[in-house]
């Protein structure tokens, strides 16, 4: 019989298909393990409702579970309990490293005046002397920016 | 509930084949980007609402979506025009995105904790949408053909009674594919 810390760490190893640097754990979209015998059930949150990578993200988690030799059930949750914030801090530092830098907390309001502000840290070079080139970007979850200091694009995940 | 729910289902599915339209042939390549994937998320919105509303009614997101009449849907004539336009298409983001925002948070209220929560993270999203018509509609707003844009298209926003002709194309477009039944498919 599997243990739920069997499962997490299985979970780990499963990386976010459109950001293969970090993983659905560091992700933060597993809400729930629970394991009831050869049963193992997972709560799964969606990042965006029109993410493509969901159904992959879900049948590679069933597969994982399966292949502990358990009974996989994933459960995909729709409601507000997913945020950016959940991101956890191994996670945020491994977007860092691949050139994405990580969100803003969901408390700060988020405004117009505040994206096209230059708080936001350049994931190259550091500096805030960053400018907002456009709210969307290759998937939905990101936003495109450019430091002024080492003239490099970078992406901005979302706040959500 | 179901009509409600129905209704901005439409509404998103609708706008969202729209919005796409612009995929690849937006004035420059931010706004491309931009358009599609607002289009990827309201059509991600629609589909989350279908499946709660087909729960209900006993079907499927995808019959709810695709195997209705045209005149079934319960989408306002808003969002129903072919808008090659760019300042139309504006106009039509801007009074969508204040209207969908006004009916969010009266859904996030629902004492369905699931309608609610659905609702809630919706409007995470739409969030930054808004983000976007307002950035344009500070950039247009003294150019006579928007304003010209908004006034056209301002009273269309809750009409709801009737569907205009071009629904019925968009119809034929958006089911051709699930219609024709290609071989090996069951849906």
């Amino acid at each position: 019989m599997v243990t739920e810390a069997q499962v997490w760490e299985a979970l780990a190893e499963i990386p976010d298909p459109e950001i293969p640097v970090i993983s659905v754990v560091d992700l933060g979209v597993v809400r729930d393990v629970r394991v009831e015998a050869e049963h193992v059930h997972v709560e799964f949150t969606p990042t965006f409702l029109g993410c493509p990578a969901l159904e992959v993200m879900r049948d590679a988690m069933a597969s994982r579970i399966a292949e502990l030799g358990a009974d996989p059930e994933v459960e995909v949750v729709l409601d507000d309990s997913w945020s950016t914030d959940r991101i956890t801090p191994e996670g945020r530092e491994k977007l860092r490293a691949a050139g994405f830098a990580p969100p803003t907390p969901r408390g700060e309001a988020t405004t117009l005046v505040q994206l096209q502000s230059n708080g936001f840290r350049c994931p190259y070079c550091g500096s805030r002397d960053t400018a907002l080139e456009n709210i969307f970007g290759p998937t939905p979850c990101r936003s495109l920016r450019y430091c002024r200091d080492c003239k490099q694009p970078f992406e901005q995940f979302k706040t959500i | 509930m179901n009509e409600l729910l129905l209704e901005i289902a439409d509404d998103e599915l609708i706008l969202g084949w729209r919005d796409s339209e612009w995929t690849g042939v937006a004035p420059f390549l931010e706004e491309d980007v931009a358009f599609s994937s607002i289009a990827q998320n309201e059509v991600g919105h629609a589909r989350a609402l279908y499946e709660l509303a087909a729960r209900d009614l006993g079907t499927t997101a995808d019959e709810l979506a695709f195997d209705r009449e045209p005149s079934e849907y319960r989408c306002s004539e808003l969002v129903e025009l072919r808008l090659p336009e760019w300042e139309r298409t504006i106009a039509r983001h801007v009074l969508y995105e204040q209207a969908d925002a006004e009916r969010l948070e009266g859904l996030k209220a629902s004492d369905d904790p699931e309608i609610a929560g659905l609702a809630a993270k919706i409007d995470r999203e739409e969030i930054y949408h808004r983000l976007h018509a307002e950035m344009w509609d500070a950039r247009l707003r003294d150019e006579p053909r928007y304003v010209e844009a908004l006034e056209e298209l301002r009273p269309l926003v809750g009409r709801r009674n009737g569907h205009t002709p071009e629904l019925s194309t968009l119809w034929e477009e958006m089911t051709s594919v699930r219609r024709s039944q290609p071989a090996g498919t069951a849906w």
